[in-house]
């Protein structure tokens, strides 16, 4: 299917700067062929009083949005592609892998088995928002200490799960922390590293 | 996904007449969100019960009442809950994954759809899904499936562990519809697939679980849940046995056992509980009362181990409940 959310309308932040990144190029390179493609379920049409948006008020890493949204959308979507928090990754978006975690109101949860539209109001915490004024989360800086992941797909899902893991109170000792991250997975099995850094995280932190 | 519309009420009245007209409630939405995802569900009204008043947790004395609209992590962490029916907790950590746990209801818990792979298959034939199409399951990867309760139309095994405790523990749910309030045992909320495998429970149009209810007892201290699976933790119960020992000495006045991954529901094993009553606790009587556990199953090409690891797995839970493993 198409991606329904390409559009900025409705989000009120502006873009502060235009630094190329990555993913701008990649949505550079992406727009020609987007742009060929038939437009499946725009937000706003309507079809039979089926299909329209709804208006949804979204706190992500402290900047209040507000935002038309189609009630299919899931709250991953919204993030990625509707305001640009591309840190949260889609892996196999039916809840199985864990990329997609996020905090909603402080607690872990997978923001692919979500519709957006339920989550108006609720504060939004991405691996964007962890890092504060060019100083790393202690558990981003753990990661890196202990070389939690190899290809990275899944970290972005790993750190946001690992935060709330140690500020549960279940990274206690290594086989707690195994149980306690089970929901995230790792293809590249950085699983020693993720256990060591999410251990020490919770001693430093403790 | 197929459009619908999403209504977020406020009241359980508002829910009520929302539900009646054909809307379905949505609590964590982790099954519906997925399986709408693959148009398996095509509900076409949603309704938003989150903001309903049905989350609380209360214990009086010993029994416990836990709203339908309770998180699974909120309840397994609940020290009343852990105090009075450890049962419960552990059957809730045992489930799913914690970011799972932190979004799914008590109510949708018990609700959740089957996880046999080709009922989320649109191409394959499921009589659960669509009626009359068949079950690829019968001759296909039947590794996962049940050997008791089956029938020619359907072998998916029920997936909650929650519901395996609550059927043990002789919990009740409170329900609200159209035509008012009424109460009944958890155990009678599941119907047997028989030949109409697409109806799943005995809930009436437009009800709507608001709270489960969970009488105490000697038996809920000394009660375990064992689960069997492929991986270590976030996977679903190949067998379970939830028990719960009344012991006098160490003779067993009751016990309660209910076992997941092997029925077509949460299944209740009265004659296992029958054997055990009077009982010395130990290995001889546990292993004599759980031979009674796979009377009746119906293994098929790829699950017949599960006639063996039954019994088995109620022994092991029946010593970690009486303290003697």
């Amino acid at each position: 299917m198409v991606d329904t959310g390409r559009q900025k309308a409705g989000s009120e932040r502006e873009s502060d700067d235009f630094r190329l990144s990555r993913r701008g190029v990649l949505a550079l390179a992406g727009a020609t062929s987007i742009v060929a493609l038939p437009s499946a379920a725009q937000p706003g049409s309507a079809e039979g009083g089926k299909g329209e948006t709804m208006q949804v008020t979204l706190r992500t890493n402290g900047e209040t949005h507000r935002l038309d949204l189609d009630p299919r959308q899931s709250l991953l979507d919204v993030l990625r592609d509707r305001l640009d928090l591309t840190g949260t990754k889609k892996g196999c978006n039916q809840g199985a892998c864990g990329a997609c975690t996020v905090l909603a109101n402080g607690r872990r949860i997978v923001s692919c088995l979500t519709l957006a539209a339920m989550y108006d109001g609720a504060e939004i915490t991405t691996i964007e928002g962890l890092a504060s004024q060019g100083e790393l989360h202690p558990l981003q800086a753990a990661f890196v200490e202990h070389e939690a992941l190899q290809c990275g797909f899944c970290t972005p899902g790993q750190i946001m799960s690992g935060v709330a893991c140690i500020a549960e109170g279940h990274a206690g000792s290594p086989d707690e922390i195994r149980a306690w991250m089970s929901g995230n997975i790792c293809r590249c099995a950085a699983y020693p590293g993720i256990v060591a850094a999410i251990g020490e995280a919770g001693r430093v932190r403790g | 996904m197929i459009p619908f519309t999403l209504e977020q009420v406020r009241t359980l009245e508002a829910a009520v007449r929302a539900g009646a007209d054909g809307g379905r409630y949505i609590a964590g939405g982790t099954t519906l969100v997925d399986l709408m995802r693959e148009e398996v569900e095509r509900p076409e009204h949603l309704v938003d019960i989150n903001a309903l008043p049905l989350a609380a947790i209360r214990a009086d004395g010993d029994a416990l009442a836990i709203g339908a609209l309770a998180r699974m992590s909120d309840v397994a962490a609940h020290p009343e809950v852990r105090r009075h029916q450890p049962l419960i907790a552990e059957a809730l950590v045992e489930g799913a994954s914690p970011q799972l746990r932190n979004m799914a209801s008590i109510g949708g818990n018990l609700l959740q759809r089957v996880r046999c792979p080709y009922f989320r298959m649109r191409d394959a034939a499921c009589n659960k899904r669509d009626p009359g199409s068949g079950c690829a399951a019968l001759h296909g990867i039947n590794h996962g499936h049940a050997v008791l309760g089956t029938s020619g139309y359907c072998i998916a095994t029920h997936p909650s562990d929650l519901a395996v405790a609550l059927v043990a523990l002789d919990a009740t749910m409170r329900v609200v519809g159209p035509e008012g309030e009424r109460s009944f045992a958890v155990e009678e909320l599941y119907r047997l697939p028989g030949d109409t495998p697409h109806l799943e429970h005995t809930l009436r149009p437009g009800e709507l679980i608001v709270e489960v209810q969970v009488p105490g007892g000697a038996h809920a201290r000394r009660a375990r849940y064992l689960k069997v699976r492929d991986r270590a933790s976030y996977e679903f119960a190949v067998v379970s046995a939830a028990v719960a020992l009344d012991l006098a000495g160490d003779l067993v006045r009751e016990a309660r056992v209910a076992v997941g991954g092997v029925g077509t529901r949460p299944w209740r094993l009265r004659a296992v509980e029958a054997a055990l009553a009077g009982r010395r606790a130990g290995r001889e009587s546990f292993e004599a009362a759980a031979q009674l556990a796979a009377e009746g199953a119906a293994p098929r090409e790829h699950n017949a181990y599960k006639v063996e690891l039954l019994p088995r797995t109620i022994v092991r839970a029946l010593e970690m409940a009486g303290g003697t493993a």
